[in-house]
């Protein structure tokens, strides 16, 4: 028995399971990831009359590409949008996520597994097909909101002005969003022990103040990963704007900074500023992760 | 391991959780009822219309009170066929076959890389994860571009690899593996199979992998929407209309209508088209949206 334990501990077989894995990652993050360092330093010099294929040279920038990126004011200008866009999408979304959770939750409320799945459904519409149908809604000459506004006496605002545009898109982010932080809320719900809020109702207590009262403070840990993760992919907004675009002069190509950087690297061939900024974009989402995660573990999990 | 299992948040009855109480009658609470209900109409109304609107031909749809349907679903989905020689159902297949071949190749390799990195010791085992779960961090829409150059140097663009190659690395499919086979498979079995003399590959595929079945299949199925979804990846790499997936293809179906309107109700009934499959998948396969190992992961 003694041998044959001697060969519990294998080798090389763990390295044969991960090596697909590690060469994918080599391929499509870690070589790319270095791939646009490199080119962020980079530019293209024309010689001569700038004639024939010899003429364009690639050479050592420096750090030019990364000054003229920052101080682009079209990149400015879309970084503060993705910021406002991310501070009206996620407190709304994640309030209507715990909403409809509690009151998933909650006794005495009716259509609940209806309601569950509806909600959980755009979930499953991608979300470029979400922007054109959406888009749709906005479109006064197609949408239904006219006719309905109009026996109110109402008329529909212009949902795609530099004021309303912002909102416009960020609708669509909840809509797809909200069922999926809602699922994720419910289930850390579910996983409270019910005495402790059985004793509390037995006191007396309304479903509301055991909502606010015990509810929420067990879930913190849900909430604030759900927070985190939303912040995170709402800076990354791209596919809502881009579909929307066609439909209104309003949204502009740079309008958000990642859709900046594609007009910069496929209208402006420009790999090299875009590279630049790339490498901006992917730092601070880096550090503002890892911060923000630890941060949470500090406050929500302490004790834990 | 905070890996509650909480199987089926979305199908089990609400009352599992909030036991009813003998004796006490249960009246529906009206105003929370109708908070609920404001919520699912929110979120079923643009699905709705799609299917409405579906039913009209163009000047009907620029016309006619949205909600009312008419009866031009047949002619529309013809015409939506033989639009440029039926490319329509040539994206629907496209997309079929990245998110399909993507995601199955995705978990295959999530599970060899899970496995090892739950159940073995090794050198660097720390160290590999740590960098892989960093690459969780990496906006893929970061990657899109420098994918596209580099690609480009090596003549794939414009081809289905461009698509499917980055479709299949998946960290976040990798972590969740990892936890599935802490969680599903004992040590203990591991330790009597090598005992029998089981090699690693057999064990791997005839033991391991059996018992990770249903943590698999949550890693198949995100996978699946999320290559479904991707817009930016195939938007980039491909410019052959007959290569794009269903989402770059309708696109660019509506961008052409930003000129030619005549294309709209073609975007309409092809959203329509396009949206239920995926909502039949995802109402049949329910069970496995587990939620609880998206959220519970993160907080070991």
């Amino acid at each position: 028995m003694k041998q044959a334990r001697g060969r519990t501990a294998p080798r090389l077989a763990p390295y044969a399971f991960v090596a697909p894995a590690v060469a994918l990652f080599a391929l499509l993050m870690l070589i790319p990831i270095g791939y646009t360092v490199f080119l962020s330093f980079e530019k293209s010099q024309v010689s001569g009359l700038g004639l024939g294929t010899g003429a364009r040279r690639q050479v050592f920038a420096g750090w030019s590409n990364y000054a003229s990126g920052l101080t682009d004011p079209t990149f400015l200008s879309s970084l503060l949008r993705v910021l406002v866009y991310s501070l009206i999408l996620v407190p709304v979304m994640l309030g209507l996520a715990l909403l409809f959770a509690l009151l998933l939750d909650a006794q005495r409320v009716k259509f609940q597994r209806f309601a569950r799945l509806a909600i959980f459904l755009p979930y499953a519409v991608p979300t470029v097909i979400a922007s054109l149908l959406w888009g749709f809604l906005y479109l006064p000459t197609v949408s239904p909101f006219p006719a309905i506004l109009a026996r109110l006496g109402l008329s529909m605002p212009n949902l795609f002005t530099t004021n309303t545009a912002l909102f416009s898109v960020a609708n669509i982010g909840v809509w797809g969003g909200t069922g999926f932080n809602m699922i994720v809320i419910y289930t850390a719900l579910r996983s409270v022990p019910s005495e402790l809020y059985e004793a509390a109702r037995i006191d007396g207590a309304s479903q509301l103040q055991v909502a606010l009262r015990i509810k929420i403070p067990m879930i913190g840990p849900a909430l604030v990963l759900t927070g985190v993760f939303s912040v995170i992919a709402t800076l990354q907004v791209f596919n809502e704007p881009h579909t929307l675009a066609p439909l209104t002069n309003t949204i502009s190509p740079d309008w958000m900074p990642l859709m900046k950087i594609y007009d910069l690297a496929f209208n402006d061939q420009d790999s090299y500023e875009a590279a630049a900024l790339s490498v901006v974009i992917a730092a601070g989402m880096f550090v503002l992760s890892y911060g923000l995660l630890r941060l949470s573990n500090k406050h929500v999990f302490q004790g834990r | 391991m905070a890996l509650a299992r909480i199987d089926g948040a979305l199908t089990e009855s609400p009352d599992v959780a909030a036991p009813r109480r003998p004796g006490r009658r249960r009246r529906a609470a009206p105003l929370p009822t109708a908070v609920l209900l404001l919520g699912a109409v929110y979120c079923l109304l643009p699905v709705v219309w799609v299917l409405v609107a579906s039913t009209k031909n163009n000047s009907q749809l620029f016309n006619t009170f949205t909600f009312a349907p008419n009866g031009s679903l047949g002619s529309n989905v013809a015409a939506l066929s033989s639009y440029a020689g039926g490319v329509f159902w040539h994206w629907m297949l496209n997309s079929l076959l990245y998110a399909g071949g993507g995601a199955l190749l995705s978990t295959t390799v999530s599970a060899l890389a899970g496995y090892a990195l739950a159940k073995y010791r090794f050198r660097g085992r720390s160290t590999l994860f740590n960098t892989l779960l960093a690459g969780v961090l990496v906006p893929p829409v970061v990657l899109a571009v420098p994918q596209y150059l580099l690609l480009a140097k090596f003549g794939l663009t414009d081809t289905y690899w461009s698509v499917l190659l980055p479709s299949v690395l998946s960290p976040y499919g990798i972590y969740l593996a990892r936890i599935y086979a802490m969680s599903a498979v004992p040590d203990e079995v591991i330790e009597s199979a090598r005992v029998d003399g089981c090699r690693e590959g057999r064990l791997f595929a005839q033991i391991a992998v059996p018992m990770m079945v249903p943590g698999l299949v949550t890693v198949f199925l995100f996978q699946f929407v999320a290559v479904w979804n991707n817009f930016l990846l195939p938007f980039i790499m491909l410019s052959d209309e007959n290569k794009f997936p269903i989402t770059v293809g309708l696109y660019t179906l509506l961008n052409r209508g930003s000129t030619a309107p005549a294309l709209y109700s073609l975007v309409v009934t092809g959203s329509m088209l396009s949206v239920i499959p995926l909502i039949i998948l995802f109402l049949a396969l329910q069970r496995y949206w587990r939620t609880d190992i998206a959220s519970g992961a993160v907080k070991q």
